[in-house]
């Protein structure tokens, strides 16, 4: 998340009410300068990492370097406000503001007298070193990469369409040897053998009166179309690996991979309820708030073909949402017109199936990936179990239940290791089998 | 149990050769009509089809299905935008609200789904009672046929700014010239909207409030009103009394909004004491079904026993008439003086007069069940200035007429046509009805459920209502209209909250009252009231008890008397759109969706009226032409037992047209009978009519195969006397004969089936105490909303397919006479085995003896008797008939809920060719539906007939066009539980989501399931506490109850041993 916020100074003042256009044909400039700029004074690398971890620890919730946020831009802050008052400031606002300081009760007029939280724990120094940072930017990486781990690596091997031909000429020729030496012989006087196309039908011919050859031809075509029939019919409505396009590309290897986002910050609904629940926008924008766009270089792969979605696409998806959630983010408020999302849903338990997600995710204390997969790995998201019954029933019966810790089952556990002297018992042996506990 | 008590289900049963016992055998009333075509070979023959033509076919649409299966739909799932913090997708919100529809006052619990209200339950801490109306309410909510959507002038929508804009003008130019205005409501019973109303007269001094009830207690509040000073209904707290006399009045029906909590606190068998309840009614009402005496008297006998008990108490000389039933009130005085305080006296007759009487025996005898401090507000309106209401707007001395929530238009006769004709008229109103019709503007107003509001039903407790879903419609409050037209500025939810601040909470919190749905304000002290004797003459308040008296003394008995009800079903009639409240059965006749005359079986024998039972188990009836006063409707004839000879019931409610579901327009509006709001119209005439109506009516169907052994009564004395044994006198199990001894029926053991271990976890059990039931049926309701159990309409209920999970079977029984007593039945029956050994060649007429007496020995007492009961007293016996006949005009009645019994060895369970119903480890006989392919072997192996088939799609089947079929009423549905398709048995899962839903809640909290916190929907419906559910292996109430001296399993015999218990039924003999 904090690296997302981090790169974002390149793409400048997007949310500024200057004329966007005007800045878009500047931006390659400005960078340029900037970084130039920055690279032209001796950066204090130190420092300026101290400053950078110090802001995105304190700072970033709320305020940018390039672009307002919650409060306003904090880049060249510096030259804008005295030293003495931005510690003042930072430290106590609201003291600063009760002293009468006019520049501070303007601040706090302009940004909708939002209170800025007090920061007296940090230090003299501190507080310089996120100054500097501001005043510094962010570390320039350099372009291109040669070293990056993207680089091709060159293959040892001759390419595959090589390989082939190889082959080819290496058939060709034997068959070749294979005439001229039979030619040879039959000049030799040897007779003449029957063609291949002879052999085979001679081959047939013994075939079709072979009886036991033809119950054992029967029996091995009835029990491979048995195979595939049943095979293919009980796939019928398991949907396993099914991917649906959604209505914004949404990554969950951004999110909860790369952002390492826990599932159950917007999945909060499994805890406690049968269903996981899709968040609803509230919940995007607690973060989209303040992430307009991607970082500088992110990517999504779709399986489909291949093709590679990049920055510019995918913040046009981040702004579907403020579409959806009524965002308006130039003015930064909502304007209160809003559309719910209609995503395609993935996980279609049939209607006589009764499932709940917090028996398993709260009781059970179940990874969500031991059925959902390797979602931080997904780019889009697909059905990874089959969800059959057997399936369930597999689970249920090798799982033991854990029956210390909780209360609930203190009973019944003593209960059972007096009986039957047992420490462990599987959800199955516990009535987890039983029809009437899912088909209702 | 007792060798000469017959229990019988209805009249046609006791007649010999009756349809009924073919019946009987059948678990499925329709044969197949597999043999019209298979077994006729010519048509076979001739048929196009052959049998390979039709594998053909039938391979090829199952490849064809299956290959269409292989693509699943689309589905989307839409997020909130922003979710409100109190709701989790997927778990309920339990709300605290009021239903106050005018009928109906009750505080209850809401549960809501996502933001939809699913289900209604009692708030029994704030002592709420649902009946099978408050828990349908839920369902009207959703009624979008019948609902108003928009505001509208004439036919033509308008805007809200439009419509209140010309109403204002219009409410203004008639304040100018002083035209008269009426205001009409039903009881609101709400302290703020009185405030609202009041400013709004003042405001406009033109316009004047008129309380209407279409159902009058008008009577009751000016007879209180002339003895106590101040217009209300008296309060009865019956756990107090002793002696219980009712006058016709239903007070475990509908009788002044019910009184049955605290008429079944009165009665714990377990406490040792029980009132002893007398009902003199001429109806069968719910309260003459559980009396432990019902005095049989046409409602003008019922006002002259009124003054004769009364004389009778105070030794007083009120002038009177003699009746038929002068000894048993006489015995009753007796047994009301001796109550002394302890006794109550209510009359349910909308008489002033009666009702004078009925205040003054209670004073006289000084009681205490009597409340006239915190009385009763749920019924406020007045006869008399209705009259004058009706009068003026008929006459055209009003000039305008705004309605809200009522629907005179229906109610009364000819009401709608004069309201046509006034130059001004609104109907602020939930319901699209004949009065929304009928009015210049109409003003949808948003449902209970969608409302803010409080009530004050009973002096001192106060009621919140709040909303539990966001307006379906473009709908406003009448408070808020009201408010607007008085020109204020604020809001009804601003001012409510202001309103309670100010006049209620006295500084407690708005947020804790909101919660609990109610507040208890303190009650003001009153002034000890005098206690001085009830003079007979004119006691200065402006009333006299003997000017009464000759007023009744007067009244003449007619021929006919028509007694005028409400049905548990319909009350009033304003929920007449709902199919769950249409599909309920009457707890006493069993019929749905129906209003009907009732009539006694010797009326109708000299009337020649008939109910013939058809062979697939239907009823059919005449129609009958009852007139009252030159006014005349046809109705459909049912006789009833236990009805008074000479008298007719009839339900109000019924017959409504006007955007209702054609379904839905069932019955005849009785309102046209209803002169004079009075519930009891003398001098009626009746004449046969033409034709044959079809009734849905489920008495002989279901019923449990001829077994009488399934109900168990006991007297109060016999079960308080601790000599006895229960297991050898008042609650004997069922003997057989195993290894030539007598064991219980239930012990055996040889078994078909291998016992589980059931110690181990939870094990549900459910017991249902008959004495504390009184058959309200508020749980077969629940039943529904829970378990989205269909509605299949009129013409599949009347052929048995009706699919209610619950059921209450209303039994009567009659002690029969007999001359041949059981011991002479033994003799003979020992001669005859004596018989048999000498016509099979014993050697002697000793070892013949002996033999038969070693064979009679064999035979256990109990199969003994059950053979004297089936061939002496046996119910289908011409004989017997005429024997019954007698108490057939007043049978015993006893109501037994009956739903599946999760029998540990059932025998469903072993006939499923698929395994689709299986037993559960916690006790719960459990229904895979996906796994069911409807071979209906299991319903017809139910010995108890409580399994239903789907023969249909109910869901989204235009065919069912009910709450299924359309997007509004499929919100009801609860989501947990799956809605069965075509195809499939299903039954009742002792709701099994609830029971996990229970245990799950106690795991995500890592604790123990708490005591009695296993519930079911109909425990929880349950009002009375009759239907107690949970855990036989905890603590829970109910594992006491199973062991209890009153337990008893229903046919446990034949070894099904079920999780249902029933405790014996008590009733109070009055003996010492």
């Amino acid at each position: 998340m904090q690296k997302l916020y981090f790169y974002s100074m390149k793409s400048v003042n997007y949310h500024s009410k200057l004329s966007r256009i005007l800045l878009n044909s500047l931006t390659s400039l400005v960078v340029f300068l900037v970084s130039f700029s920055v690279n032209a004074q001796d950066v204090d690398v130190e420092r300026q990492k101290a400053g950078r971890k110090l802001f995105n620890a304190n700072c970033a919730s709320c305020h940018k370097l390039n672009k307002k946020s919650t409060g306003p831009a904090l880049a060249g802050v510096e030259e804008r406000r005295s030293n003495e008052w931005l510690k003042a400031w930072i430290k106590n606002n609201a003291a600063l503001r009760a002293s009468g300081d006019a520049d501070a009760i303007a601040i706090y007029e302009e940004y909708n007298q939002a209170n800025m939280t007090a920061f007296p724990q940090l230090s003299e120094k501190q507080v310089d070193d996120i100054l500097y940072y501001t005043t510094v930017g962010d570390p320039v990486t350099s372009g291109g990469g040669s070293k990056g781990p993207d680089a091709p690596v060159l293959e040892s091997g001759a390419p595959k369409w090589v390989i082939w031909i190889l082959g080819a000429a290496i058939v060709v020729a034997f068959l070749i040897i294979f005439n001229l030496l039979k030619t040879v012989s039959e000049l030799k006087g040897a007779p003449k053998t029957p063609g291949l196309l002879g052999q085979s039908a001679e081959l047939w011919a013994g075939i079709k009166k072979n009886t036991f050859l033809h119950v054992l031809f029967v029996i091995f075509g009835a029990l491979i179309t048995a195979y595939f029939l049943f095979g293919n019919l009980s796939k019928v409505g398991v949907d396993q690996g099914y991917q649906p396009v959604q209505p914004i590309l949404f990554s969950h290897k951004i999110h909860a991979g790369d952002n390492k986002i826990e599932c159950q910050y917007c999945h909060s609904a499994a805890k406690h309820s049968k269903h996981s629940g899709i968040p609803s926008l509230n919940i995007c924008m607690n973060c989209h708030k303040n992430i307009a766009e991607v970082a500088e270089g992110t990517k999504v792969v779709l399986e489909d073909g291949g093709r590679v979605v990049g920055k510019a696409e995918l913040d046009k998806e981040i702004a579907k949402i403020y579409e959806h959630v009524g965002w308006d983010a130039k003015e930064l408020k909502y304007t209160g017109e809003t559309k719910p999302i209609e995503w395609v849903r993935i996980h279609n338990l049939p209607d006589f199936a009764y499932f709940n997600h917090s028996q398993h995710v709260t009781v059970a204390g179940v990874k969500c990936q031991k059925c959902h997969g390797p979602v931080e790995e997904m780019e889009e998201l697909y059905q990874y179990a089959p969800l059959t019954m057997g399936w369930c029933i597999n689970c249920h019966k090798e799982t033991n239940v854990d029956l210390k810790g909780n209360e609930y089952y203190a009973k019944i556990h003593k209960e059972l290791a007096e009986k039957y002297g047992v420490e462990k018992v599987t959800i199955a042996q516990l009535g987890g089998k039983e029809c009437g506990k899912c088909h209702y | 149990m007792a060798s000469n008590k017959k229990y019988w289900q209805s009249v046609e049963e006791l007649k010999e050769g009756s349809v009924v016992e073919t019946l009987r055998g059948k678990e499925f009333v329709q044969e197949l009509p597999t043999d019209e075509f298979l077994g006729d070979k010519e048509t076979l023959e001739n048929s196009s089809t052959s049998r390979r033509d039709f594998l053909k076919y039938v391979g090829f649409t199952t490849a064809a299905a299956s290959l269409a299966a292989c693509e699943g739909p689309v589905r989307e799932s839409i997020p909130y935008v922003v979710q409100p913090d109190d709701i989790i997708v997927g778990v309920a919100d339990w709300y605290a609200t009021t239903i106050a529809d005018g009928f109906d006052f009750a505080n209850v619990l809401v549960k809501t789904r996502e933001g939809r209200p699913i289900q209604i339950m009692p708030n029994k801490e704030a002592n709420g009672v649902t009946n099978a109306r408050v828990q349908a309410s839920v369902l009207s909510l959703y009624d979008e046929k019948l609902r108003v959507k928009e505001p509208r002038k004439g036919t033509t929508q308008v805007s809200w700014n439009d419509a209140n804009q010309e109403i204002i003008a219009q409410l203004e130019s008639l304040k100018a010239s002083n035209g008269l205005v009426y205001l009409m409501t039903g009881t609101l019973a709400s302290p703020s909207t009185e405030k609202i109303i009041a400013d709004f007269t003042a405001k406009y001094p033109n316009v004047k409030h008129v309380i209407y009830d279409a159902v009058s207690e008008s009577a009751t509040a000016d007879a209180f009103e002339a003895m106590y000073g101040k217009r209300a209904l008296p309060n009865y707290d019956l756990s107090k009394a002793k002696v219980i006399a009712s006058f016709g009045a239903d007070f475990l029906g509908d009788w002044q909004g019910g009184y049955e909590k605290s008429y079944v606190e009165g009665r714990q068998v377990d406490s040792g004491k029980m009132s002893y309840h007398v009902q003199i009614e001429s109806n069968m009402s719910l309260a003459g079904a559980n009396a432990d005496k019902r005095i049989v008297a046409k409602p003008s006998t019922q006002l002259h026993a009124l003054v004769n008990l009364y004389n009778a108490i105070t030794g007083g000389n009120l002038p009177s008439q003699a009746t038929p039933i002068d000894g048993e009130i006489k015995q009753l005085a007796a047994d009301l003086k001796k109550a002394g305080s302890k006794g109550v006296v209510l009359a349910g007759i909308n008489d002033k007069n009666a009702q004078l009487i009925a205040l003054a025996i209670n004073k006289a005898l000084a009681s205490t069940v009597i409340d006239t401090k915190n009385v009763s507000l749920t019924r406020q309106g007045s006869d008399a200035k209705v009259a004058k209401l009706v009068a003026d707007v008929t006459s055209g001395a009003a000039k305008g007429l705004v309605t809200y929530n009522v629907n005179p238009a229906f109610s009364i006769a000819g009401f709608g046509d004069a309201v046509k004709k006034l130059g001004f008229s609104v109907a602020i109103s939930t319901q699209d009805d004949a009065t929304a019709n009928a009015t210049q503007f109409t003003l949808p107003a948003p449902h209970s459920l969608e409302s803010w509001g409080d009530v004050m039903a009973v002096e001192g407790k106060y009621s919140l209502i709040q909303p539990t879903i966001a307006p379906l419609f473009n709908t406003r409050q009448v408070q808020d209209i009201l408010l607007q037209w008085s020109g204020a500025t604020t809001n009804y939810y601003d001012s409510l909250k202001e309103f309670w601040s100010t006049n209620v909470l006295g500084g407690a919190s708005w947020n804790k009252a909101l919660h609990d749905g109610f507040f208890m304000a303190a009650v003001p002290a009153v002034s000890e009231e005098s206690t001085s004797e009830v003079s007979e003459e004119a006691t200065g308040a402006g009333f006299s008890l003997s000017a009464a008296a000759s007023a009744i003394a007067k009244l003449a008995p007619s021929q006919y008397e028509l007694n005028l009800y409400t049905s548990v079903a319909l009350g009033d009639g304003k929920l007449a759109n709902n199919p769950w409240l249409q599909e309920f059965p009457d707890p006493i006749t069993r019929a749905s969706w129906d209003n009907y005359l009732t009539i006694s079986p010797a009326d109708a024998k000299e009337l020649g009226f008939k109910n013939p039972i058809k062979d697939n188990g239907a009823i059919d009836g005449n129609y009958a032409k009852v007139t009252v006063d030159g006014t005349s409707v046809t109705v459909p004839v049912i006789i009833q037992p236990g009805q008074a000879t000479g008298s007719f019931g009839l339900a109000l409610g019924y017959g409504r047209t006007q955007n209702l579901k054609e379904e839905m327009q069932v019955g005849v509006n009785a309102y046209p009978l209803y002169k004079n709001a009075n519930n009891v119209q003398l001098g009626v005439t009746i004449e046969k009519a033409g034709g044959t109506h079809k009734f849905a009516c489920i008495q002989v169907q279901n019923t449990l195969a001829g077994r009488h052994d399934i109900l168990r009564e006991a007297s109060l004395k016999d079960v308080n006397d601790t000599s006895l044994n229960p297991k050898h006198t008042w609650n004997k199990p069922f003997m057989v004969s195993y290894d030539h001894q007598e064991t219980e029926g239930s012990a055996r053991k040889v078994d078909l089936w291998d016992e589980h271990d059931r110690t181990l976890g939870h094990h549900f059990n459910l017991s249902i105490d008959l004495s504390s039931c009184t058959g309200c049926g508020a749980c077969v309701v629940a039943c529904h909303a829970e378990n989205n159990v269909p509605v299949v309409g009129k013409d599949e209920v009347r052929v048995g397919r009706d699919m209610h999970w619950l059921r209450i079977d209303r039994y009567y029984s009659s002690t029969v006479q007999n001359d041949m007593s059981i011991d002479e039945f033994k003799a003979e029956f020992k001669a005859k085995l004596v018989e048999k050994y000498k016509n099979a060649g014993a050697a002697s007429e000793e070892e013949a003896k002996q033999k038969a007496e070693k064979e009679f020995h064999k035979f256990a007492d109990q199969e003994i008797e059950r053979r004297y009961a089936t061939e002496v007293l046996g119910l289908s016996k011409g004989d017997l008939f005429d024997a019954l006949e007698n108490p057939a005009d007043n049978p015993q009645v006893t109501f037994q809920p009956m739903m599946c019994q999760h029998c540990n060895h059932a025998p469903c369970e072993t006939v499923c060719p698929v395994a689709a119903t299986s037993h559960g480890r916690q006790g719960q006989n459990q229904m895979a539906y996906n796994r069911c392919v409807g071979t209906r072997y299991c319903a017809n192996n139910c010995p108890y007939r409580v399994r239903r088939f789907n023969w249909f799609n109910y869901a989204e089947n235009k065919e069912f066009d009910f709450n299924m079929n359309n997007e509004y009423g499929k919100m009801v549905l609860n989501p947990d539980v799956t809605v069965r398709s075509r195809g499939v048995m299903e039954k009742c899962s002792m709701c099994i989501q609830m029971t996990q839903a229970t245990i799950l809640k106690a795991k995500r909290e890592g604790r123990a399931v708490k005591k009695d916190e296993f519930q079911t929907a109909c425990s929880q419906a349950c009002s009375t506490g009759a239907m107690v559910f949970g855990d036989v292996n905890s603590e829970d109430t109910v594992s006491k109850l199973k062991e209890d001296r009153r337990a008893f399993y229903v046919l446990d015999y034949i070894g099904t041993k079920p999780n249902v218990v029933y405790q014996v039924k008590v009733r109070n003999t009055n003996e010492a």
